[in-house]
């Protein structure tokens, strides 16, 4: 489901003396649909690079990486806009919103982006908070003023409101308590089972272990060090 | 009318709405705009941005046929005839576009309403100019465009001098799509409003975009207004294109000197 | 008669004119652009559709002139007096004896035939002058037919009236393709433009244009399919002679509110109270 071959990357730092950065190559990564992979390594070493590749958000300078039928390394903006419609999802480590939206509508984007009624997807957002302990007199306001972790879970719970064939995770269990890390973890099982290939970066090592059937070490990708 | 965007999706579509070919425009020997080449799909929004001077204004101004290029071509997908050069068309064809398929947000409100006509007049006027005759209907229609872009359609008897500026936006907004155009050129429709405004203008043109599959062609400086509307993303300088691509890839992951100066100048909060 | 030329203006000036007015017939309710002379009278006063009338007298014509409906008012007896000096043209006061005919502001109710002219003074030419002041703008509207604000405007009366408010120069189209501004003609005349044997020609001085109707020209007054456009006038009966189709003038007889209602065609009343037609 999820594709990476031979992939490299260098960053130019046209404003600071044409600095040139290489960050990765050589990168191979697959992922199949129901697995779940852990990519690890130091910090700074390249996984939220890799996962951002895959997501489109950063370019792809060499090699392939394709997500279902779409060949994201190559793809036009609106094909990767339609995949991250229907079957890409990403949660990041951050909350990135409007500043009036209320969290139910944050929550229910993904459905309504897809053509779900206002109704259902209001519905199905409201279902999912309420599972990740978000009170319901809280879906009215903004979450830019919530704690670090309420904006996790907002952030989680409009990955998961879509039954997205992929998942990128960066970092979900990240500022969260015992009780909402044990709900995001059955919310990847539940995933898992419905044949998503997700891909996800965890710190937690219990959660790696409980959650992943692989894990790729994204230090074997840094150039001069390819095997 | 033109489909949701998730509608669009489904469908087959055969081409571009929009494909612009090597426009130009020249002033003696400085250049307005250069070699401006894109295609624009159904439900697209192509944001142009760059500092004063980078030509955007210019090119936005040729798009929408407000200027005559020098050179280039700008061909739409017409409804009836397939894809036309724009720059090829009369000017009666022209205006007829102006009014039914295309979509024109100035910056300033002022420059796009009508002061001296009431809000039922102004957002009624696309509808009267295509030949509506019926009162009842236009002032009912007008009075739901009104709600639609949250302005109290109680409010449709009043002057736009009596709104503020963001309400007079909203109503800009709302005189253009009521005509339910496939395609809006915008130029930055946020300046000037207070940020509070700005955050609700933006929210509400999203909501439209989606809502109709509006395909838009925004111009603006404010990285952050790209960044929450456009899908797509062109840089310019001095008259040029010199990056284009993905949104948030544009600006997480820049290329161009330029780009990578642009991005890093923005103040976080 | 004098040093004049016939009707005051040289013949260059009025082949001018001439050649302005047939492009007006040509194509109907067009503004024709033609350059006014300075005349005798204070623009205002009726300056453009005197330059017309002059260019299109002959010593054979017999001419009446109207203000408001009446002949013997200041501008009427003015005007009159003007021709009968400058073109030593025999005048009248009967609709049915004049060949051309000046009027300001009204359209006489004795039908009129192929064998005569109506001329009109016209101080605005430009229906849309008040919702678009660019000249520019609005002979681009013409051009293109673009007409959109024109019914704005109808929108407007309704919307803050109640119905289409505006009682005098009512906004027509002309032959199915011109917006024109009729002069200000109560909108109770409006349908007598519509199908008129006579040439009825416009003339603005002060704006310099002029426009025209030929013979049974098809004129439409604008409106919306709910709200269609009727020729309203006063409730009464003229208190001279009866009519009750005629436009009435509304004349206030002491200071106690005392009023009558009598026909604002003075020769039209006085013939049915003698009783002729």
């Amino acid at each position: 489901m999820i594709h990476a071959e031979n992939v490299a990357k260098e960053f130019t730092l046209h404003n600071q003396g044409s600095t040139v950065l290489r960050v990765m190559e050589g990168a191979n990564l697959d992922v199949a649909k129901g697995e779940c992979v852990a990519l690890t390594g130091a910090s700074g070493a390249g996984k939220s690079t890799l996962m951002r590749m895959i997501w489109g958000n950063y370019r792809t300078d060499a090699g392939h990486i394709r997500v279902g039928e779409v060949e994201v390394s190559s793809a036009e903006p609106r094909e990767i806009i339609a995949l991250r419609r229907r079957t890409l999802g990403y949660v990041s480590q951050f909350l990135r919103v409007l500043p009036r939206v209320p969290t139910l509508r944050v929550v229910a984007e993904p459905l309504l982006t897809l053509g779900v009624g206002e109704a259902e997807a209001e519905a199905r957002a409201a279902a999912l908070l309420t599972r990740l302990r978000i009170g319901e007199s809280l879906w009215g306001l903004s979450p830019t003023t919530f704690s670090g972790g309420e904006q996790q879970r907002v952030n989680i719970a409009r990955g998961f409101v879509h039954p997205y064939p992929a998942l990128l995770l960066d970092e979900p269990t990240a500022s969260l308590d015992a009780a909402n890390r044990e709900t995001v973890m059955q919310l990847i099982e539940e995933a898992k089972a419905r044949g998503a290939a997700i891909l996800g970066i965890f710190h937690d090592e219990a959660a790696r272990h409980r959650l992943c059937e692989r894990e790729v070490d994204v230090s074997g990708f840094r150039p001069g060090v390819a095997a | 009318m033109a489909m949701s965007a998730a509608a669009l999706e489904m469908q087959d579509v055969p081409g571009p709405l929009l494909s612009v070919r090597n426009v130009g425009k020249r002033y003696g020997a400085r250049i307005g705009c250069s070699d401006v080449s894109f295609d624009l799909w159904p439900g697209e929004v192509l944001g142009v941005v760059g500092e004063s001077g980078s030509g955007k204004s210019t090119l936005l101004s040729c798009l929408s046929g407000q200027l005559r290029p020098d050179e280039g071509e700008v061909i739409f997908d017409t409804r009836d005839q397939g894809p036309r050069d724009t720059l090829l068309m009369s000017e009666p064809e022209r205006r007829r576009l102006g009014r039914t398929d295309w979509a024109f947000v100035h910056q300033n409100p002022r420059d796009g309403l009508r002061l001296g006509v009431s809000a039922g007049g102004n957002v009624g006027e696309r509808l009267m100019a295509n030949g509506a005759r019926h009162y009842g209907r236009i002032r009912a229609t007008a009075q739901d465009w009104l709600t639609r872009v949250e302005i109290d359609p109680s409010r449709v008897d009043d002057r736009p001098r009596q709104f503020s500026g963001g309400m007079q936006q909203r109503l800009q907004i709302a005189r253009n799509l009521v005509s339910g155009p496939r395609l809006a050129f915008m130029d930055e429709p946020t300046g000037g409003l207070d940020v509070s405004v700005q955050a609700r203008l933006l929210d509400l043109l999203r909501g439209l975009v989606r809502d109709i599959g509006l395909s838009v062609v925004l111009v603006t400086h404010d990285l952050a207004v790209v960044r929450l509307l456009a899908d797509r993303l062109m840089v310019m300088k001095d008259g040029r294109v010199i990056e284009s691509g993905l949104t948030d890839q544009v600006l997480d992951d820049p290329q161009h000197a330029y780009t990578q100066l642009l991005v890093s100048s923005v103040l976080q909060v | 008669m004098s040093e004049y030329n016939f009707a005051y203006l040289d013949e260059d000036t009025k082949r001018m004119i001439r050649r302005a007015i047939l492009k007006g017939i040509a194509v109907p309710g067009y503004q024709v652009p033609f350059a006014s002379r300075e005349m005798p009278m204070p623009y205002g006063w009726g300056t453009g559709g005197v330059q017309v009338t002059a260019a299109t007298l002959v010593p054979e014509d017999v001419l009446k002139v109207i203000d408001q409906g009446a002949d013997d008012t200041t501008n009427a007896v003015s005007i009159r007096k003007f021709f009968q000096r400058t073109a030593g043209i025999a005048t009248t006061e009967r609709t049915t004896e004049a060949t051309v005919i000046q009027t300001r502001h009204r359209i006489p109710e004795t039908p009129l035939n192929e064998d005569q002219i109506l001329v009109y003074q016209v101080p605005i030419p430009e229906p849309m002058r008040f919702l678009e002041p660019r000249e520019t703008e609005t002979r681009r509207i013409h051009a293109l037919a673009d007409y959109g604000l024109m019914q704005v405007r109808l929108y407007e009366d309704i919307a803050r009236h109640g119905e289409i408010a505006t009682s005098y120069a009512y906004p027509v189209e002309v032959a199915g393709r011109y917006v024109m501004d009729p002069s200000p003609i109560p909108k109770f005349d409006n349908p007598k433009l519509d199908d008129c044997p006579a040439i009825q020609l416009f003339g603005a001085g002060r704006e310099q244009r002029i426009y025209a109707l030929p013979p049974y020209t098809r004129v439409r007054s604008l409106d919306f399919d709910d709200y269609p456009f009727s020729a309203s006038k006063a409730d009464h009966a003229c208190a001279i002679c009866g009519s009750a189709t005629s436009y009435l003038d509304e004349v206030i007889t002491d200071d106690a509110g005392g009023r009558m209602y009598v026909c604002s065609d003075t020769d039209y009343c006085a013939r049915r109270a003698e009783g002729g037609a």
